[in-house]
């Protein structure tokens, strides 16, 4: 199947990347500085000046957008680094070892998994103070475990097959086997994880930021903006409903677009679930 | 089946609403921020033991009225000495405490050999240090002798902090407290309310209502559903951007007055570049007050230009003494040798008003070339970092205490501001007892501050209360912590 004949990965992977640029574009220029506060234009709907509006410090709400977009993409992202950085590798010793290696990565995943992930990132973010740095190894931890997990599948699934017992018997060793012959094949599959991971990044840092132990003012993220309209929602819902939508579209686009991916690279995988991540 | 229980469930409630109507509701639901603590008054400094117990369940030998003036309390008169060192109060009769026991001389005594205890746990205790002897005369009579004369010990002894507990019972007021107030306690479910009933053998006039919870509701938008819904039936304080709500809601009304909260943005004078008085200046004239108070407070509260409350007699009117005017603030700045600015950091404890008034600030000081990093602290982290260990540069709190310019005299305080004139200032006003002599003190040492601009001085919290329509009798002002009950009622 062609990329383009899968019309909701291109509508997924088109609007993350509209998402993307937009939060890539916010480093360099938005509308309005995010931290240019003017309380007599603040609680403006939307107008020529302002597409969507102002907040209730006169903040312009597209340029909010904009940065908010970028914090939840940036905290997400490294936090899928972490996941994938040290989970794939742990992974792989898994599948490449068996044995002992095997049994512990799986134990200490397992039990990582134990723990409802928004719990134990209040605990770390409420140990070391709030902030985007905490909220990123809070939910990067989390991700550690799904990694391996998805990496052990994989390889375990390729290690039978023909070439890799070729490989061994011209004289590799585990580690030569799992780096030249395992991880190539299961890129695939770990890219897909790392979208979906992507996704449920923003869904968790919004929602501690939310609970206000994620991004701290006056930087913002979308869960921050959704924090502040809380108070305000009776009077000015649309300051909730524009960051919400935002996430919902967001989330949404990463979600087909991991799916699609998921569909065009390995047609076998479709029935696997490999939604099993943070939050 | 859910749309049925709902009918049920709403005819039920107009049923019951109906026959409040009829039969002249006495009983009040009324929500609050934060929950106390615990219940004794006379042991914890947070005002959220006030606002259940002072002059509820508690009272003390005189007390602090609406407008801020001392009014006899358990103490029906006083005689004090021309010297201003001897006090003799003669004491009400038939006062008894909720569990029954009398009031006499001996509990007025009593009460103040804890708070003056070396292990006292009192958190004023340093206002009561002034007494030197109380001596039970008779049962009706006590004498106070204080080692200096006083001119605020009438106030001080009026406070939340001096209320009369007894001997027997003073050990369990933290969750059982018994007081001679007009309401006694009934129970405390924790994390939801207190509930508190009419004391029938009260000694003074017999409240109104008979039945009074206090709810303690700390999520603004869960308050306004409430509020809303009918659950609640007011609240003393709530939050500045939901009273549109309720502001054209014929069913509530809206009693917008003031505090004993100024909040200043306190500065570490001890350190560069703050210890320099242009820096200071320059930061003073960059405020745009008028914005801030807009943006935080949208609109209810009044500016201030020194640390005094406006609604106090002596408050003289400071807030042009460095107006905001940007080109003279650089000027300033340019002087003291910051011409590109500088960059500190601003500690902000977890209140809206601070938190909100750190971001618009910064925003204004951007305009003059100062960058501040916000950083957020939880309420035991600042009491750490800012209150004890000074290691701060600037922050933002209201200081809730009355009458409370003479912190400035202590160089250890946290501010950091030393100077002997001043000191001296305030030693010669607590010692004055001359209305006319004080008022000329208190307006000296207001100027002082104003002019030295020891802190960023921005607001006076405002109270803004939300109360059910035909309801009567609430404080519109808070002159002192605290929530009084005794004068509620719905009119007829």
């Amino acid at each position: 199947m062609k990329a383009w004949q899968h019309p909701s990965f291109v509508v997924g992977a088109a609007l993350s990347l509209i998402f993307a640029i937009v939060a890539m574009l916010s480093l360099v220029w938005t509308p309005y500085p995010i931290t240019e506060i003017d309380i007599g234009r603040r609680f403006l709907g939307p107008s020529e000046a302002h597409w969507l509006g102002t907040d209730h410090l006169g903040r312009d709400m597209v340029s909010l957008i904009m940065r908010g977009t970028l914090t939840s993409f940036f905290v997400a992202a490294i936090a899928v680094l972490i996941g994938a950085g040290i989970g794939v590798p742990l992974g792989l010793v898994a599948a490449g070892f068996r044995g002992r290696a095997e049994w512990a990565v799986l134990r200490v995943s397992d039990f990582i998994f134990a723990f409802p992930a928004l719990i134990v990132a209040i605990l770390i973010t409420t140990l070391f103070g709030p902030g985007a740095v905490n909220a990123i190894i809070a939910i990067g931890i989390f991700n550690i475990p799904v990694f391996a997990r998805v990496t052990r599948g994989g390889a375990l699934a390729i290690r039978p097959m023909a070439f890799v017992s070729a490989a061994r018997l011209a004289g590799l060793d585990n580690w030569q086997i799992a780096l030249r012959h395992l991880l190539p094949n299961i890129a695939g599959l770990v890219i897909v994880q790392a979208t979906i991971q992507l996704s449920l990044g923003i869904l968790a840092e919004a929602g501690l930021s939310y609970v206000g132990l994620g991004t701290q003012p006056p930087d913002t993220s979308l869960g921050l903006m959704l924090r502040d309209a809380q108070a305000l929602f009776i009077l000015h819902p649309f300051l909730s409903l524009v960051p919400g939508i935002a996430i919902v579209i967001l989330v949404i686009a990463l979600n087909l677009a991991g799916d699609g991916m998921r569909d065009l690279l390995d047609p076998r995988l479709r029935s696997q679930d490999t939604r099993n991540g943070v939050a | 089946m859910r749309s049925i229980a709902t009918l049920l469930v709403s005819a039920t409630l107009l049923l019951t609403g109906v026959t409040a109507v009829f039969a002249q509701a006495d009983d009040i639901t009324i929500a609050v921020a934060l929950e106390p603590p615990a219940l004794d008054p006379t042991a914890g400094a947070a005002e959220a033991i006030d606002i259940v117990t002072y002059q509820n369940i508690f009272e003390g030998l005189t007390r602090i009225d609406r407008d801020g003036s001392v009014q006899p309390g358990l103490a029906s008169d006083w005689t004090i000495s021309d010297d201003g060192l001897s006090y003799v109060f003669s004491l009400r009769e038939d006062v008894v405490f909720h569990d029954g026991s009398t009031f006499d001389a001996d509990d007025v005594a009593f009460t103040f050999e804890r708070i003056l205890a070396d292990d006292s746990t009192n958190a004023q205790k340093s206002l009561y240090e002034v007494i030197e002897a109380v001596e039970v005369e008779d049962p009706q009579t006590v004498r106070f002798t204080l080692a200096q004369p006083s001119g605020r010990f009438l106030f001080d002894i009026g406070r939340g902090d001096a209320v009369i507990v007894a001997s027997e019972s003073a050990e369990n007021n933290a969750t059982l407290p018994i007081g001679t107030g007009p309401y006694a306690f009934v129970q405390w479910d924790r994390g939801s309310r207190v509930i508190l009933e009419r004391f029938d053998s009260y000694w003074g006039d017999r409240p109104p209502l008979a039945r009074a919870t206090i709810q303690f509701i700390g999520d603004t938008a869960t308050l306004i559903n409430a509020l809303l819904a009918g659950e609640v039936d007011g609240t003393n304080n709530m939050a500045a951007e939901a009273l549109e709500v309720f502001a054209n809601n014929p069913e509530f009304q809206v009693l917008v007055g003031t505090t004993e909260g100024e909040v200043v943005l306190a500065t570490n004078n001890r350190i560069e570049p703050f210890s320099d008085l242009k820096v200071r200046q320059a930061m003073a004239h960059a405020i745009d007050r008028d914005a801030l108070i807009e943006g935080v407070t949208y609109g209810y509260s009044a500016p201030i230009g020194s640390h005094f409350a406006p609604h106090h007699p002596f408050y003289v009117d400071l807030t042009q003494t460095y107006p905001y005017d940007l080109e003279r603030a650089r000027t300033l700045l340019a002087e003291a040798g910051y011409e590109d600015g500088f960059s500190a950091t601003l500690k902000l404890p977890p209140v809206g008003y601070a938190r909100q008034s750190g971001q618009i600030l910064a925003s204004q000081f951007a305009e003059i070339g100062i960058t501040l990093e916000l950083i957020n602290v939880e309420w035991a982290q600042w009491l750490e970092d800012v209150l004890t260990n000074h290691d701060y540069d600037l922050s933002i709190v209201a200081h809730v205490e009355p009458f409370d310019i003479g912190i400035y005299a202590d160089p250890d305080y946290y501010f950091g501001y030393d100077n002997a004139d001043f000191r001296e200032l305030i030693e010669t006003l607590n010692t004055t007892t001359d209305d006319a002599e004080r008022r000329t003190l208190a307006e000296e040492a207001q100027r002082i501050l104003a002019e030295d601009a020891v802190n960023g001085y921005l607001f006076e919290l405002a109270q803004t209360g939300v109360w059910r329509a035909g309801l009567e009798g609430m404080w519109q002002d808070s002159p002192i912590e605290g929530l009084v009950l005794r004068d509620l009622r719905w009119s007829e």
